[in-house]
Order: C-alpha cells, then structure tokens, then sequence
C-alpha cells in the first residue's frame, strides 16, 4: 500500500509538473473568460432590455378633479397592501387640462417621450380609458381595479371601514415549509449547476491522459516499474490537483469580484439548511468525489483509445453520460426525500450533485457523512476495474489493438 | 544450487489464437551476463514482458531476484525496453531522475547522480534541454542512464544495441560489464549474435516461441561439430575414399564436418596416398553457424521491429 501511494505519488508529481508549468495551461486557465465575456456582453443587452420593460408604466390622469384625488386615494391603498410593482404609476395632470378629451389624450400618448401607457380621462362613473399600443398586457384590468375600488370607497362614504390589522398566528411547520424552503431549493439547484459546470469543462480532461504515455512509449516504462493500478491513481490524483488548481484560481478572482463590485448580491443568497461552514466543506468534499470518480471512468475509457481521434469520438457521449447524471440529480432537487433525489444520492455518479442540493435544503449532517463513505468505496472499485481492464486488454494484447476490437477468446 | 537471480518454469502466453510464448523457461545465475537470442518475433520480447511482471503468464511460473511476484522486485530492477520512450519536454537530468523515482529512488539524490551520469557520458552539456531537442542516439543513452540511476541489482535490456553506431555499441558493452562488476545481473536480448559471442557467457535461444537451447556460448558451438578445411596438391587419387562422404570441393579445398574418430585416420590416409596437404585447418563453428543451425532459418541481420 505504501508502494502503491509511493509510486503513485511519482506519477501524479510529474503530471502536475507537467500540465501546470506550461506555457498552454495559461491558456487554459483563461479559458472561462470567454463564457464571461460573453456573458457579460449578453447580461449588458438582457438588462438594457430590462430596463425598459421593468419601468412600471405610467397611467396620465385627465379626470376630474373629484375622480383624481378618489383614484390616488384608492392606489395608495392598494399599494401599501400589494406592493409597488403590481399597478401602474399614476399620474394627475393640471386641471387646466382636465376634461379637454380625446384629442388631448391622443397627443399626451403620442408626445412628451411617449412616457405614458394609458390616459384616463371622464368622471367616475364614465371614465374613458385611452391605452398606448405599447402599454403592457393586463394595464386596463388594472386601471379598472383602481376604479372599482374608488367607486366603492365613494358609494360607501363615511360608512366605509378603516383598514383592518390582523395579529400574527404563525404555526412552525419545520424547515421543509419555512418561508426558505422554495430559497434553498434555488440555492440547490445553483449549487448542483455550478458543479455541474466545472465537471463538465474540467474532467473530460482525464480521457486524454493516456494518450501521452501511449504515444511517447513510456507506458511500458512505468508498467514495468510501477503497479497499474499506482499508474491510474497517480494519475486520477494529478487531473485531480490540476482542476482544483483551476478551480482555486478562478474561485479567488470570482470571491474577489463579488466582493469588491457587488457585495449586496451575496446578501440575498439564502443561508443554506447545514449553515454556511458545513456548506462549503461539502461543496469541496463533493466536488472532489464526483470529480474523482468521473475521472476515474474516464481514465478507464480514455486508457483504451489508441489515438487522440478515438478521444474525440468519445468526449461526446461521456458528456451525455455527465448530463444524464445531473438531469437526475436535478430531478430530485425540489424534493429532497422523493424516490428520485434518493436514487440520484444512492447511485454513486450522481450522488455527489444530489447530496450537494441535499445539503442546501436538510440540515441533517450524516447522511453526508455516509454517503462520502459510499463514494469512496466505488472510486476504489471505479479505479481497480479501469486498471483492471487497462490490464487485460492493452497491456496483454501486446499489439494495442482495445478490448471491443478483440475477440472474448483472447482475454 | 546456485544463487538465481532469475528463475522461469515452462512460461506460456496466448495472443489472440496464437502462442506466442510456449513454455519457455530461463536460469540466470546471479552476477552473470545472460543472453536471449532469437529471430524477430521470436518472443523475446514477450519473455521479457513476462519475467518483469507487465504480463502475466497464462501457464508457468518465475521468480526475479526471489521474489514470486516480480512488481515486488521492481526497485532492483532496471529495464530498458525494446521501444525507447521519455517525456520530450522532460531535460535528461529530470527525466533520468524521474525514471529513478519510479524504482523508488529520491528525487533529490536521482538528479544529483543524473548530473554525474551525463557528465561521465560526456552529456552534461544537454542535461537541462529538452529531450525533443537531443539527437536519437543522445536520447537511447539518456534513458539507459536512467536505466542504472537506481543502481539495479537485475538489469534487463530488450534490444540494447538496435539503434547504436558502434563507438556507443562499444560504450553501452563497457557500462554493461561495469554493471556486472559491480555485482549487477545482465539479462539482455538481441538478434545480433556478436554481441552475444562477446558478452554472454551463458545464452537463451528462442525460435517459435521455445527455448532452442540453453546453456553456455561454448556449449551452443559445441553442438556442432569442427569443420576441416584442406588443401591439397593434387587434385584426385585414391586417398579420395579416405574424405568422409560430405565433404565438398572446390578445386583443390575440401571442405567437411569433423569425422567422430578425429582428423588422425583422414591424415594418415593422405599422406600414405601422396595428397600433399597444402594448408589444413580445423575450425570450431561460429555462434552465429551455431545460431541458425539451432533456429532452423536464417536470421535476420536488419534491424526491423521485433514484432512480439
């Protein structure tokens, strides 16, 4: 076992060594600033958009001077309950306008900018709405709100009742029914994506990695000095510290960003259910296990390509296998104890996603515990199989022809 | 009995359909330079494969420097393979040190004895440029060096010389017989039987996948008897009867095997016949006679790939 560490150590060293102190690792490191790039010319365009739509239209008044102050009364009642975003602004023009009609009502749509959605004009009990093509979906419902409610408020008068105050009543229901629950959920599901997202650009990497040896003949090297199965270690261990190299890397400009330029985007994240510290040590512990245990499938299938163009046939459905996984895990997320979130945690590719979004939304800690356990156990049974079969097939072959290529006899 | 350094019983391995090592067994006395001499794709090479433990033989059993399990003794084994290969953007001294620290040698103490073994074979100037940059025969002996960083107690060698001019063949004999002085084993395979003649004190001969003979250099030429070559004066007469029935001619010179009774009975005959012997020589068979005799075909002297 020392050994077996001892030589995987060796391997692993001079990959590390290798990848990382060269001149294209820069370039890949700089990789995700394209995506960024992008996004943040994409973002630029999406918020520009934003901004002209998430303005609340604006209702002109024209109505009489009675009509008017009923109306504004009757929005500030609505909008102290429902909240801003929900009506139109209003907005009372000068008597003085008041009651010129539709030829003013056209010519305030049409002019001033074209500010306005809709121009009411009328009385109460006539009003005469006037809507731009270009206000939004819904806006006369909700003008006609504003007028039943002024109406009623006026016919009742005196008799109308203040505005009630209800006491507070609430029952506990558990952390699943919280008010965060449906937060934390999100905060699952952005946390499953976002490992997602550094698996599927950082492990198809380990398909590759035999391809070196192979085509440099220092596979028999390293087959005659070392165990086969420190070789695929070794090298599970290196693909391992280079992503995580990248991932470091990117992590602290990312943290640094965030908290330099936009602070207040943090505070809006939900807390998630194991509380912030166990979080972020089971991201890394996940991350880890799921990173190691793709790897160590793709090692497996990437040691019996015999050139770099069979990789590339490969990196596809190795991807739709990574999507598969995470189409799994992301079923389970909205219900943490349904039998798909329970199938995703047990079946070890996926469990890693799944438990992540687990850790997000349940606080209990050792389900987490075991399932590292369970991971563990089938990267050793992962690695063994792939150095198992790297063994029987490319090595006894003696003429490097891969195990689908050769008849069962031979093996 | 003595001590083995390595021992190999009735090896078979299976390629595909056919066998390509078909029981073939080897004894290399400890401190003793081995060879194992055959054709191409006689498979050497795959007995070499199988004896570090890269394989694993289907029937059959060996023992490397008395351990059972070969990876167990791959500390003090050094293994240049038929197929050279080394990292190109490695420099010599890295990658000397590295292939030491696959046998369990420090990093540290690797590149410190790499920066000697480049110096001694007159590389140092090389030992930090890449080795993409270094010419064939600079690489071969790079990755040899790293062969011995270790200081292997069993060195086995596929092909050592394929590849070599002469001056580094010569080189690359001096290293393996200070290797040996040093107290080191030398199992090396080659198709080139010169190097066998003059290294080897014992030989494996592998056709076919079997081992054809095994035993010492003088023991494999042995196995063929001296050939007389005789010139006489004349050229017919009736001590003609006394030649064995084999024997060619040509012109004057006969030409045939030893008889079993010696070349006595022959010479009394020939000079009581008046022959007149001109020149007489009795030659012992070359390694290389030896060779193809044992093999059943002529060998090949080119260097094209070992297929097995």
């Amino acid at each position: 076992m020392k050994r077996l560490l001892a030589s995987a150590w060796v391997i692993a060293r001079r990959d590390y060594v290798a990848t990382v102190f060269s001149r294209i690792f820069i370039l890949f490191l700089a990789t995700p600033i394209f995506p960024v790039l992008f996004g943040a010319m994409f973002g630029a365009i999406g918020a520009d958009q934003d901004h002209q739509t998430a303005h609340r239209p604006v209702v002109a008044l024209i109505t009489e001077a009675p009509a008017t102050r009923a109306l504004v009364a009757a929005h500030e009642r609505l909008v102290t309950r429902l909240g801003d975003d929900v009506l139109p602004d209003l907005a009372p023009l000068p008597a003085a306008a008041a009651g010129s009609g539709e030829r003013l009502a056209r010519s305030l749509l049409k002019g001033q900018g074209r500010r306005y959605a809709a121009v009411l004009g009328g009385t109460l009990e006539q009003p005469h709405l006037l809507l731009s093509s270009q206000a939004p979906d819904g806006t006369d419902d909700d003008v006609a709100l504003l007028i039943d409610t002024a109406r009623a408020t006026a016919a009742l008068g005196e008799a109308a009742p203040p505005p009630v105050s209800l006491g507070h009543a609430a029952v506990a229901l558990g952390a699943d029914v919280s008010g965060a629950a449906s937060d934390r959920v999100g905060l699952a599901s952005g946390a499953q994506t976002g490992l997602f997202v550094l698996l599927v650009l950082l492990a198809g990497m380990s398909l590759s990695t035999f391809i070196e040896e192979k085509s440099n003949k220092v596979i028999e090297v390293l087959a005659a000095a070392v165990p086969v199965d420190a070789i695929f270690l070794g090298k599970l261990i290196s693909m391992l510290a280079i992503a995580m190299t990248f991932v470091l890397v990117w992590g602290v400009i990312i943290a640094i960003g965030l908290l330099a330029l936009a602070p207040q985007l943090l505070a809006h994240v939900p807390v998630p259910a194991v509380g912030w510290p166990a979080f972020c040590v089971l991201v890394v512990a996940y991350f880890i296990g799921n990173y190691l245990l793709l790897g160590a499938v793709f090692l497996g299938i990437g040691s019996q390509a015999g050139s770099p163009r069979e990789i590339q046939v490969m990196a596809l459905p190795v991807t739709m296998f990574q999507l598969l996984l995470y189409g799994l895990a992301a079923a389970g997320t909205s219900h943490p104890n349904g039998w798909v979130a329970w199938a995703a945690a047990i079946f070890p590719w996926s469990s890693p996603l799944a438990m992540l979004a687990r850790a997000a939304e349940l606080p209990v800690l050792w389900p987490h515990l075991l399932a590292l356990i369970w991971q563990t156990i089938w990267l050793v049974v992962a690695l063994r199989f792939a150095s198992g079969l790297f063994r029987s097939a490319v090595l006894k072959s003696g003429d490097g022809r891969p195990w689908w290529k050769r008849g069962f006899a031979s093996q | 009995m003595a001590d083995l350094a390595v021992e190999a019983e009735g090896l078979v391995k299976w390629f595909d359909k056919a066998r390509a090592v078909d029981g073939v067994g080897l004894r290399v006395p400890t401190g003793s330079i081995h060879g194992v001499l055959g054709p191409n794709g006689a498979g050497k090479t795959t007995t070499l494969r199988l004896l570090l433990g890269i394989l694993d033989p289907e029937v059959g059993w060996r023992r490397i420097l008395g351990e059972d399990k070969p990876m167990r003794a791959a500390p003090r084994i050094g293994y240049l393979p038929e197929e050279r290969g080394l990292y190109p953007s490695m420099n010599p001294r890295e990658a000397i040190a590295f292939l030491g620290a696959l046998r369990g040698l420090p990093l540290a103490e690797g590149r410190r004895r790499a920066t000697q073994l480049l110096e001694e074979a007159g590389l140092g100037h090389a030992a930090a440029k890449p080795i993409r940059t270094l010419s064939k025969g600079m690489a071969q002996t790079v990755q040899l060096l790293g062969t011995i960083v270790h200081k292997p107690r069993l060195l086995v060698l596929d092909e050592p010389f394929s590849g070599l001019d002469a001056i580094n063949q010569q080189r690359l004999e001096g290293l393996i017989r200070a290797q040996v002085d040093d107290g080191a084993t030398v199992l090396f395979s080659t198709h080139v039987i010169a190097h066998a003649e003059r290294l080897c004190e014992r030989i494996t001969v592998i056709a076919k996948g079997g081992v054809r003979f095994d035993g010492t250099v003088a023991a494999a030429r042995d196995r063929l008897p001296s050939r007389v070559q005789l010139r006489t004066r004349r050229a017919d007469g009736p001590w003609r009867a006394a030649l064995p029935a084999d024997a060619t001619a040509q012109d004057r010179d006969w030409s045939f095997a030893l008889p079993a009774d010696g070349i006595e009975p022959v010479l009394e005959a020939l000079i009581a016949g008046g022959a007149g012997i001109e020149t007489l020589a009795i030659e012992r068979p070359s390694l290389h006679e030896a060779f193809v005799e044992l093999v059943g075909e002529p060998v090949a002297q080119d260097e094209t790939e070992d297929a097995a």
